[in-house]
């Protein structure tokens, strides 16, 4: 199938490589707005191999690229008015950095991929521009003594591709640090979102049937009076650790994510407290404030994983230390609900 | 805006100063401008920026630079229990979505 962004063919020594366009159409924006909210994420792909930019010739750059077409395009785009050469690694859909954490955006495959399209019959030189984050996966040293071709680490993001190149091949401080900032945080909300919705559904199916207990077992007018509102509390409390929470990263006073989600998941419980739709008793607004700060706390803590700035160790141990607090508190939230529903 | 660290004194980043040869590679990949090269030689300078990502690492041709990498996502570490392997998100995988 010819995809709509390969505009032609080039050949080269009888083979023909497909020509792809440096203009994004309003399929790839919609694919890409899909994507964020987790839509055909898995299939967003682009075929490896070789492709051209403009009309390049043998002394063209080469540069490399995973095969989830959110990276392909990046960097497509970023190639306006150049001549050059793309090889897409197969990193089985996924970007850059996360298939080099993976290893599949790696030193092997990159040989391979080198191999499979006869590189060196294509180009006439021995240069190979990688993005920054791909070296989490690429051992340069090892390719240029299997292939000859030698790994340029360009700029962390597409954007800055041309400006490397006018530098001479340097990348400086600002183009080789990866950030977090407002705008790439919220860009990873949808998906989180999306991601953790049968999770949602099930604590607010729980706390759905909790809000029937009563005295005297199950009880119709307590769903009626009760149900809505717990299945309202678990969404806010959702809200708080997935969108509050990467909102006001950097804001929010601790180190441990966990410990964020918490504080978020306490200013959702305030305004809840403020507008008396907490609890009718003490037994009640404590288990919410245990149940909502919890369910926050843990996917706050599942931001670790979007986020560009956690170690593995540093995670290892905020999970040691957050996991039984999260249990206990959700635990006893529970156990309050259940006592409350017995009791009043 | 304030530039984001997260915990102090855990990150498992090691460089032999003694076997480095200078060559500058770890300045080049690392995401978080940990390193700095001063006399012929590269130093860490911002150790808790570190995140493990392993960049410098695998590209240390003289392995001076030791680093217990892996993926700072604490779903990847709970799958990895769960699992009974590597902490791994679940990027490549059919459902999962860490980063």
């Amino acid at each position: 199938m010819k995809s709509e962004y390969i505009t032609g063919n080039t050949s080269v020594n009888g083979e023909a490589i497909p020509v792809v366009s440096t203009e994004l159409n309003t399929k790839d924006f919609l694919g890409a707005v899909m994507v964020r909210w987790g839509i055909n994420r898995d299939r967003y792909r682009v075929n490896p191999g070789i492709y051209a930019v403009g009309s390049p010739g043998p002394g063209a750059e080469v540069f490399v690229s995973a095969n989830y077409k959110l990276s392909f395009d990046s960097l497509r785009k970023n190639l306006q008015g150049k001549n050059g050469w793309i090889l897409v690694l197969d990193t089985k859909g996924v970007n850059v950095w996360c298939a080099a954490g993976k290893g599949t955006f790696g030193t092997k495959e990159l040989i391979n991929r080198i191999n499979i399209v006869n590189l060196d019959k294509i180009v006439s030189h021995k240069r190979l521009i990688l993005p920054q984050l791909g070296a989490t996966g690429v051992a340069a040293f090892k390719v240029k003594e299997e292939t000859g071709f030698n790994v340029h680490y360009g700029p962390v993001r597409a954007a800055d591709i041309k400006k490397f190149i006018a530098d001479g091949y340097r990348a400086d401080k600002e183009m080789r640090k990866v950030n977090f900032s407002f705008i790439d945080r919220v860009k990873l909300i949808p998906n989180d979102f999306v991601y953790g919705k049968f999770y949602l559904l099930a604590a607010m199916a729980v706390l759905f049937l909790l809000s029937g207990i009563s005295a005297h077992g199950f009880s119709y007018r307590n769903f009626q009076d009760e149900g809505g509102s717990a299945i309202l509390k678990v969404f806010l409390a959702y809200f708080a650790g997935i969108v509050i929470t990467p909102i006001f990263l950097p804001y929010l006073p601790a180190r441990f994510f966990s410990f964020k989600g918490f504080y978020s998941g306490t200013i959702v419980f305030l305004i809840l407290l403020l507008t008396r739709s907490a609890g009718h008793n003490l037994f009640e607004i404590l288990s919410w404030f245990l149940i909502i700060t919890t369910i926050s706390s843990f996917l706050a803590m599942n931001f670790t994983g979007s986020s560009t700035y956690t170690s593995l160790s540093g995670v290892k141990k905020e999970m040691k230390i957050s996991i039984p607090l999260q249990i206990g508190f959700a635990f006893t939230g529970i156990g309050l609900q259940i006592a409350e529903k017995l009791i009043y | 805006m304030k530039e984001l660290v997260y915990l102090p004194d855990v990150v498992t980043l090691n460089l032999c100063e003694a076997t480095c040869n200078g060559c500058g590679m770890c300045i080049k990949v690392c995401p978080h401008e940990v390193f700095e090269l001063s006399g012929k030689k590269a130093h860490i300078v911002r150790k808790d920026f570190c995140m493990e990502c392993g960049a410098c690492a695998l590209n240390c041709q003289v392995k001076a630079i030791t680093v217990n990498s892996g993926v700072g996502c604490a779903a990847g570490i709970i799958g990895g229990i769960l699992n009974n392997t590597e902490p791994t998100c679940g990027c490549s995988d059919s459902k999962a979505a860490c980063c």
